[in-house]
């Protein structure tokens, strides 16, 4: 049975610079990171050490706390570089990439024919199980937890998110083996949720599955706010996630015995010269998109690595995040703005209040940049202010002042196992009072982790 | 800034003026570090700066009233509207002045000594506070009362947005407990010195004071609804309210819900007083009376004390209209009751929103053990 949710609440952010549906450049493999900060809850263990040979697939590092869950190479070639921050933090491993690329052979298996167990070592033994998210608290899966259900959300709504059909439309085969992979790891049901946005979506397809679909502004797409729907999580509930990416790994692996993450990558933003797409592996050096930021100074760049609500500014130097197929480059908004904020009118500025006059121009899109457009204070409009860009059944500013305060009675009250940081990312964005609700929630979130452990 | 006004100069402790200044003027360069890396355009400053414009009318209007009703009262009707409005521009800004250079300094003091950017809520605080009390008050008076408001209505629980109370009503408040003779009676709400020879048989009286005699004068359903009757100065004019309402409500900053159950409220009693034979008012004239429609749009729907949930919102709203009518009909000592119908309500407001949201998850949890 398929329904279709209509999701009124949420809210678009037109920023400039979506990525043009074609693939511009193939990135060669050079250098490519392993980077265990990719993954919460990941206490890495290192497996290698400078100048190791790897192949595609071989374990680079484990978890500490079950040595089961390795990360492994996306490319074969020399362990080249460990990277290490403050007290010695692990923060990458650099592997130089072979001309000639091997990789390791899983072995072609019929995914349908294989038993729970088979499927867990599977994933276990190639370092696909850290595609496995779990909720509460968007960690690392346990291996030896059964979840309830399963939910791949085929879609983003994300500002200048990567078009799903354009990236893993080809790739059909390879999601249906994932998801019969799924469906082998829960005894509960495996849902995948389909955008009815933009006509009808290719994953309509997909077999042994609840179907769902979705329509409405962001955040419709975040799967978090997708499960909030179709089964909200209560306590007690352990229910995992998959991206579309990862489902289309997973299935590789079966068809074609390899560990395949390599993807279509969205390069988009208003700085973004010909916003297009790229084809990469996750931990591609940012690098590798400098032909896309034309002349503009490092300083007054900022290179996302995801999109522009909830990515990560990793800098030039930095690499593409292991779970992210977009790239957003905005300018770093720091010049001042005379009068700014009592002008009537500022065309160029995008504001969802209606005491701007974005709404009379709803098809503009805009070239934002990083200003913060005023000072942080306290939260002084009242819930329902954030709550009309949230399609969830939870009071955000109560959720949030519950995270400052670091009541876990609260927390659980408003709601803190059904959201990820992400899911708050337009309450945020809207907020004329700037606070950081995102990293208030992420907060809340170490806190339960902590207490709850 | 200056290197001087940062942490470790010479004049940091002027820091917070400084940075108030200066963010005044334009908005300044800083960006993002943490989360969402763009953010909207709006700003407390903006959402502000439009309660104030919408109740601008309310204020020209009442400082033009000012002087017409002082033309009444002496006999002296033969200023035009440009001479109506100067004399009470003259009489209204000292109270601003007062209420913005204490009020002001307060909070910028406040906000240095908490290490805090100055925060904007004074500014709407402010310019409410001259509209609400008796245009004659003393105003050493009403700079005490702003002061007892800013202190212990507002910067004891943390400055703006952490207030319980709104600033603006508990400085009224503040003035009506500790000054009732200058609060209350049939001479404090027009302006006259006391050397004036008022009008043989004039009363000053508000509409609302005269209830229950036979209205004499000025109490016609279209005197009150535009506003030319006694009263505190932005109160009077209920058509230049509605404008000021008709922004809030566009914007979003104002809550349509609290203003529509504050009107229901207010209906309500008063149809039972109607009805009831209590009083001989029909029920819509209560709209139109005394601070009811001041209050119910500019402060019963200030968003950090009004309720916050969507429910909490008609209850509260409700409630306020309700009890406001309630103090009209049962209080023979004192005629107004809006005043005290939001204290009261912005008290109980998170009780309001406890009972909403403990009722709201227990709905959820039943609806989730079922499904």
């Amino acid at each position: 049975m398929s329904q279709n949710y209509v999701l009124k609440k949420g809210l678009n952010i037109p920023v400039a610079g979506e990525a043009e549906l074609r693939v511009s450049k193939t990135v060669a493999p050079g250098i490519v990171a392993v980077q265990p900060t990719d993954f919460k809850g990941f206490l890495p263990r290192l497996l290698v050490k400078e100048g190791d040979r790897v192949l595609c697939g071989s374990p680079v590092m484990a978890d500490k706390k079950n040595a089961d869950i390795l990360l492994t190479s996306p490319v074969s070639g020399t362990v080249r570089e460990i990277v290490r921050g403050e007290k010695r933090k692990l923060l990458a491993v650099l592997v130089e990439a072979d001309v000639q690329q091997q990789c390791v052979d899983f072995g072609v298996k019929d995914v349908t024919k294989l038993d729970g167990k088979q499927v867990r070592e599977a994933l276990l033994a190639s370092g696909l199980w850290p595609w496995l998210v779990q909720r509460p608290y968007g960690i690392l899966a346990d291996p030896a937890a059964q979840p309830r259900d399963i939910f791949v959300s085929t879609f983003s709504t994300a500002p200048l998110a990567p078009d799903a059909a354009f990236c893993f439309g080809s790739e059909l085969k390879a999601a249906q083996a994932g998801v019969c992979a799924l469906t082998k790891l829960t005894s509960g049901k495996v849902h995948v949720s389909l955008d009815s946005n933009a006509g009808d979506s290719p994953f309509a397809a997909l077999q042994h599955c609840e179907l769902h679909t979705f329509q409405g502004p962001h955040p419709a797409g975040n799967v978090g706010v997708q499960i909030s729907h179709i089964a909200p999580i209560c306590k007690g509930d352990i229910v995992w996630t998959v991206s579309l990416a990862g489902l289309v790994a997973i299935g590789k692996l079966f068809t074609t015995g390899r560990y395949n993450v390599r993807r279509k990558v969205a390069v988009t933003g208003p700085m973004a010269l010909q916003p297009s797409y790229i084809d990469a592996l996750p931990g591609t050096p940012m690098a590798a998109i400098r032909s896309f930021c034309g002349n503009t100074p490092a300083d007054q760049l900022r290179v996302i690595s995801g999109d522009i609500l909830s990515g990560k500014a990793v800098g030039m130097e930095g690499y593409l995040g292991f779970f992210d197929n977009q790239v957003t480059l905005v300018r770093e908004g720091t010049d001042q703005e005379l009068l700014g904020w009592i002008r009537p009118f500022r065309f160029n500025q995008f504001s969802a209040d209606r005491s701007y006059f974005s709404w009379l121009l709803p098809k503009k899109k805009y070239a934002m940049d990083t200003n913060l457009h005023g000072g942080p204070r306290a939260f002084l409009m009242n819930d329902g202010y954030y709550a009309r860009v949230l399609p969830m059944d939870i009071y955000p500013v109560y959720l949030a002042k519950a995270c400052l305060a670091g009541e876990i009675d609260k927390m659980e009250r408003f709601g803190i196992y059904e959201v990820l940081p992400e899911d708050l990312a337009t309450c945020e964005f809207v907020d004329p009072s700037k606070n950081n609700i995102q990293e208030m929630i992420e907060q809340g979130i170490d806190l339960m982790l902590k207490e709850m452990a | 800034m200056n290197k001087i006004f940062e942490k470790g100069g010479k004049f940091y402790w002027l820091h917070s003026t400084v940075d108030a200044f200066e963010t005044f003027l334009h908005v300044p360069g800083t960006v993002t570090r943490k989360g969402a890396h763009v953010r909207d355009a709006i700003d407390l400053k903006r959402i502000l700066i439009l309660v104030v414009i919408a109740a601008a009318p309310a204020a020209l209007f009442g400082m033009w009233n000012v002087g017409y009703q002082h033309g009444l009262a002496i006999g002296d009707t033969s200023l035009n509207i440009l001479g109506n409005f100067w004399y009470g521009f003259l009489k209204v800004l000292p109270l601003y002045l007062v209420s913005y250079i204490v009020g002001l300094g307060i909070e910028f003091a406040s906000c240095q000594i908490r290490g805090e950017e100055v925060s904007e809520g004074y500014l709407v605080s402010g310019f409410f506070i001259p509209l609400i009390v008796p245009v004659d008050i003393p105003l050493w008076m009403l700079a005490l009362a702003v002061a007892f408001a800013v202190i212990f209505g507002k910067e004891v629980f943390g400055g703006t947005g952490m207030n319980i109370v709104n600033p603006a009503i508990l400085t009224r408040a503040f003035l009506f407990f500790s000054y009732p003779n200058y609060m209350s009676g049939s001479d404090c709400w027009i302006a006259y010195k006391p050397t004036e020879k008022l009008v043989d048989g004039f009363t000053g009286a508000t509409p609302l004071a005269l209830d229950g005699a036979s209205a004499q004068y000025g109490t016609g359903f279209w005197d009150l609804f535009i506003g030319t009757v006694p009263g505190s100065v932005g109160e009077t004019s209920v058509i230049a309210i509605l404008l000021g309402a008709i922004l809030l409500i566009w914007t979003g900053i104002a809550s349509w819900k609290i203003m529509c159950a504050g009107i229901l409220g207010a209906l309500f009693v008063g149809g039972i007083g109607d009805l009831a034979g209590i009083t001989t008012i029909p029920c819509y004239m209560q709209l139109l009376y005394g601070g009811f429609a001041f209050g119910i749009v500019f402060m019963a729907t200030d968003p950090v004390t009004s309720a916050q949930t969507e429910a909490g919102k008609w209850i509260y709203g409700f409630l306020i209209g309700a009890l406001c009518i309630t103090v009209r009909l049962f209080n023979p000592g004192y005629a107004e009751g809006m005043m005290l119908a939001i204290l009261l309500c912005n008290v109980f407001a998170p009780l309001i929103d406890h009972c909403v949201i403990s009722a709201h998850m227990s709905r959820k949890a039943k609806k989730l053990k079922t499904a």
